[in-house]
């Protein structure tokens, strides 16, 4: 490399020893081009000596060929062939830098570009314990700046330098740089970070980077460098309760049962007392086991290997906790979430979510509201889009440990999953859990679901009877209905066009909508399955994961998906309602089959072409299934 | 209080990351290359299992023209961690000829190491596979996911990645879809030898300087390792020489350079005061049309 310590040279063993004991610092720039953090990136890489000399070489060509200094060096060239890449059409949304120097290892996350920068920027921020903001002298504090601080915060990064950049350009002016200090305190009072560290700097001339410019001599603070090498970013990690999510359970023989997982919070020794979640099973820590021999103590941040005592039952997912100071467990939160995803997040759909070594399904209500990342503002909010940002409530399946974000980000942040295409669709904070679960108990009933149907002389289900509008799904219902009741069956109809006029009036036709629509259809129906009826559902309901909603909320065999298979075509032709019409006129936003998509079951129990059957032929065909089943028994 | 190191920190890191993929996937493997950052690799996942062995198979995709050395340490590997060792080859290329010498670095490296490693992939099922890849190494990898996704046919799209937040990876797959998964993603080359150095770790004897039969090509040394599939052009010269090599891999396209490391901080002491990039060694990626990322994007590692 280009400039090595002597120590290298004359001393390798000694160079290898202090290397060994380096700590570790991860953090993010953010601000844009402009402000000049690819420079800043590069003069880091460049003054902590990770350059070639082949590389150098190639540099300073560079940059007198397309740099944009002149005869000096254009360190932004060294930090990416960025341009080169955008020119190809890749994208880059968060690439990760490494430097070193004696005292420290360090990781950069950079987020270059403006698109997707609140997803980019939080994917960065995440593992961050330092931001380091940029700050152009001549404009102060921007739109951008306020955008970048809130999702730094909201990430919980507890460290901010203020990088008050391009001082050369305002004459080294101290009066500029304090009033932009001031100007930044007032600001960020209410994002509670631990520190807030103003720098007055040039990237480009190196200006308090590694060395104290002699141009700011009002400046008695420290370089960046020296700031990034001492920062204290622990906040006690290893002083919090005891935390470690199991991720997998060791067990290689009948003599060996050890509990694998990164430690989350705290510090754990032999014979600690331990409590595991949800199930609060307690035991006592019998060794920590390595491949290099047993540990005395472990802490936060170390992956290891945990014995008990006691042969208690614990598996993948569950929480070992200090016994005297366990976490919560819950199943309904308030959470901050950022959606991620092109397909804006669905109220009342329902996700994968992944916390720790646990991944439940979650069912998101609609926000309470959105934030504005620009000016902190609630707004009110149906559903969140890309890059939007929310409060909202969380409902589980299940009771899960966990602790607010704020106080550990490993215990409290999770990640959403649409369970069709495996995306990562949002990410969310736990704010605190909601006390009502713990505080509406269900009435046990006395007299049950099969008690009613017993005395119907039949067998509830709910026949839920999917297709384009104007696939004659009603009329099949109607049809079937009439035969059930003259042969002195107990039933009920859902019509779509009916509950719209009535419970779901509320509701219009966005996506988000129509999942509530659906959802609520559901809970009606169940209600009425309970009642011992057979239920004919009639809903064009278009989203598999919502018809999927309706059958998880059933017992297996009550559950019938019926698909009226009309094509296109002929719903179009048929147009009962003259809906299609006004539909291709852009009368009707969001028809389905015309500007809003239909997922046709993939498995229904039943299908009924009817192109080739009357309704009367087609209800038949269903009775037929009923009997068949055991329905009318 | 006990400040972590950083290398503690990043083992740790690799442990959290071989368990998961462990936990939720149904049939992974370990991408073995011989190499440095391979015996990193397989260190680190002796310790996240320990004392179990690594509940998966180290699987080498053996072009047949590795060093000799390098055969020995791999049986020896698989003998001292108690894991299977599985070895594909691609045969219809081995019936072809094809070879270093006779069809170039490009095409050899294609079908006998691209190709079959994905023959590999199909036929064993694996649907996640561990490998060594840093992302200091090289451009594309700086911005690929430590959890990267690979679509049936084995294609990388570098556009379409999952947002990796905190320490959660997102593992879901839909069938015929598999992982390249990798650790080490945020180590560094220093980090690499600092760990075997503190760690103890076996590597190939030829990462260690010595007398070996070599000829000067194309501005490289090649070292002869099997004198009866060594082709020699007109006027070559074999030569006995002090060489060591930086990176491993088929004999006729790894360059040695001359050196007198012969320990492990003689070899870190030359990485440190070098002055070329570390994969100039690496005769595979002076074929300048063929970027790293468009042979990732075929299914290059």
């Amino acid at each position: 490399m280009a400039h090595v310590s002597d120590q290298i040279a004359e001393d390798i063993l000694g160079y290898l020893q202090s290397h060994e004991t380096k700590s570790l610092l991860r953090f993010i720039t953010c601000g844009s081009v402009d402000d000049g953090k690819s420079t800043l990136i590069g003069r880091l890489l460049y003054e902590s000596k990770m350059i070639f000399e082949d590389q150098l070489a190639a540099l300073e060509a560079d940059s007198k060929r397309v740099g944009t200094q002149g005869q000096e060096i254009d360190f932004a060239l060294l930090v990416d062939g960025l341009a080169a890449e955008r020119e190809q059409g890749i994208t880059i949304d968060v690439a990760y830098r490494f430097f070193s120097t004696d005292r420290r290892k360090f990781i950069v996350a950079d987020t270059p570009g403006h698109e997707q920068y609140t997803r980019n920027m939080a994917t960065g921020a995440s593992t961050a314990d330092v931001a380091i903001l940029m700050i152009d002298a001549r404009k102060g504090i921007l739109t951008q700046t306020r955008r970048h601080s809130f999702i730094v915060s909201l990430l919980g990064i507890r460290h901010v330098v203020l990088a008050i950049n391009k001082l050369d350009l305002v004459d080294y002016d101290r009066a500029v740089y304090d009033e932009i200090v001031e100007a930044y305190g007032e600001f960020a009072e209410p994002l509670n970070f631990a520190s807030v560290t103003p720098i007055p700097m040039s990237a480009l001339r190196g200006d308090n980077i590694t060395d104290k410019s002699g141009k700011t001599p009002w400046y008695n603070g420290p370089t960046l460098m020296a700031y990034l090498e001492t920062v204290e970013v622990a906040d006690g990690a290893e002083d919090r309760p005891f935390r470690m999510p199991v991720q997998w359970v060791n067990r290689p023989d009948l003599d060996f049962r050890g509990f694998s997982g990164m430690i989350a919070g705290g510090t754990i020794r032999p014979g600690d007392a331990i409590k595991s979640l949800p199930s609060s099973k307690e035991s006592t820590v019998r060794s920590i086991a390595t491949f290099n021999g047993e540990l005395d103590r472990a802490v936060a941040g170390q992956s290891v290997t945990i014995t008990l005592n006691d042969e208690i039952d614990i598996s993948r997912g569950d929480v070992l906790c200090a016994a005297d100071d366990p976490a919560p467990a819950a199943d309904q939160f308030q959470a901050h979430i950022l959606w991620m995803n092109e397909q804006e997040m669905l109220p009342g759909r329902t996700y994968l979510m992944k916390i720790g070594a646990t991944t439940a399904q979650a069912t998101v209500a609609a926000p309470k509201y959105a934030i504005d990342v620009n000016t902190m503002e609630h707004l009110a909010a149906k559903t969140l889009e890309l890059n939007g940002i929310g409060v909202c409530n969380l409902n589980l399946d299940r009771t899960i440990a966990f602790d607010p974000y704020t106080e550990n980000r490993d215990m409290g942040g999770f990640i959403l999953i649409d369970r069709l295409s495996n995306e990562t669709v949002g990410v969310g904070m736990i704010d605190f859990a909601l006390r009502r679960a713990s505080n509406i108990h269900r009435q046990a009933l006395v007299v049950d679901k099969d008690a009613r149907a017993e005395l119907k002389g039949q067998k509830p289900v709910m026949l839920w009877f999917t297709g384009l509008s104007g696939s004659g799904k009603s009329t099949i219902a109607n049809a079937l209905e009439q035969k059930l009741l003259a042969m002195g069956r107990h039933t009920t109809i859902l019509d779509g066009d009916n509950v719209r006029h009535g419970l779901n009036k509320d509701l219009g036709f966005t996506d988000a909508d129509r999942v509530e629509n659906i959802r609520r259809v559901s809970e009606v129906g169940k209600l009425m399955v309970e009642a011992g009826l057979i239920t004919l559902v009639s809903f064009i309901s278009p989203f598999r994961s919502e018809r999927r909603m309706a059958r998880q909320m059933l017992e297996d065999d009550e559950f019938v998906e019926v698909h009226v298979d009309t094509p296109l075509e002929v719903a179009e032709e048929r147009d009962v309602k003259g809906l299609y019409k006004k539909a291709r006129k852009g009368e009707i936003k969001n028809f389905t089959g015309i500007d809003s998509p239909y997922e046709a079951p993939l498995e229904p129990e039943i299908r009924l072409a009817t192109t080739d059957m009357t309704p009367d032929e087609a209800a038949d065909q269903l009775l037929a299934f009923l009997r068949e089943k055991g329905y009318l028994a | 209080m006990t400040d972590l190191t950083h290398l503690q920190r990043l083992e740790a890191e690799a442990i959290h990351i071989f368990r998961e993929v462990v936990a939720e996937t149904e049939n992974p493997a370990m991408l073995y290359s011989i190499g440095k950052d391979s015996a990193v690799l397989l260190h680190v996942a002796r310790k996240a299992f320990w004392p179990s062995p690594p509940p998966f198979p180290l699987v080498h995709v053996d072009t047949t023209w590795k060093f000799r050395a390098m055969y020995d340490f791999r049986a020896r590997m698989a003998e001292e961690s108690g894991m299977e060792l599985i070895v594909h080859t691609n045969e219809d290329g081995v019936k072809q000829g094809i070879g270093p010498f006779t069809h170039g670095s490009g095409v050899h490296t294609d079908i006998m190491k691209t190709v079959a490693l994905k023959q590999a992939l199909d036929t064993y099922k694996y649907d996640a596979a561990f490998g060594g890849a840093r992302r200091d190494e090289e451009k594309s990898r700086a911005k690929e996911r430590i959890f990267s996704f690979r679509t049936a046919a084995h294609r990388w799209d570098p556009k379409n990645q999952r947002p990796e937040l905190w320490k959660l990876y997102n593992a879901r797959k839909a069938p015929g879809e598999s992982i390249r998964v990798f650790p080490l993603s945020n180590w560094t080359e220093l980090d690499i030898w600092q760990y075997i150095y503190l760690e103890d770790i076996p590597i190939v004897p030829l990462y260690y300087s010595a007398m070996r039969p070599v000829v000067e090509r194309d501005g490289t040394l090649i070292m002869i390792d099997d004198p009866d599939r060594m082709v020699l052009h007109e006027g070559e010269i074999v030569q006995e020489k002090m060489v060591r090599f930086r990176t491993l891999g088929c004999w006729p396209l790894t360059g040695a350079v001359e050196s007198e490391a012969t320990t492990l901080p003689d070899i870190i002491q030359e990485m440190l005061l070098t002055t070329t990039s570390e994969r100039q060694g690496r005769m595979i990626d002076h074929d300048a049309a063929a970027s790293m990322e468009k042979k990732k994007q075929e299914g290059y590692f």
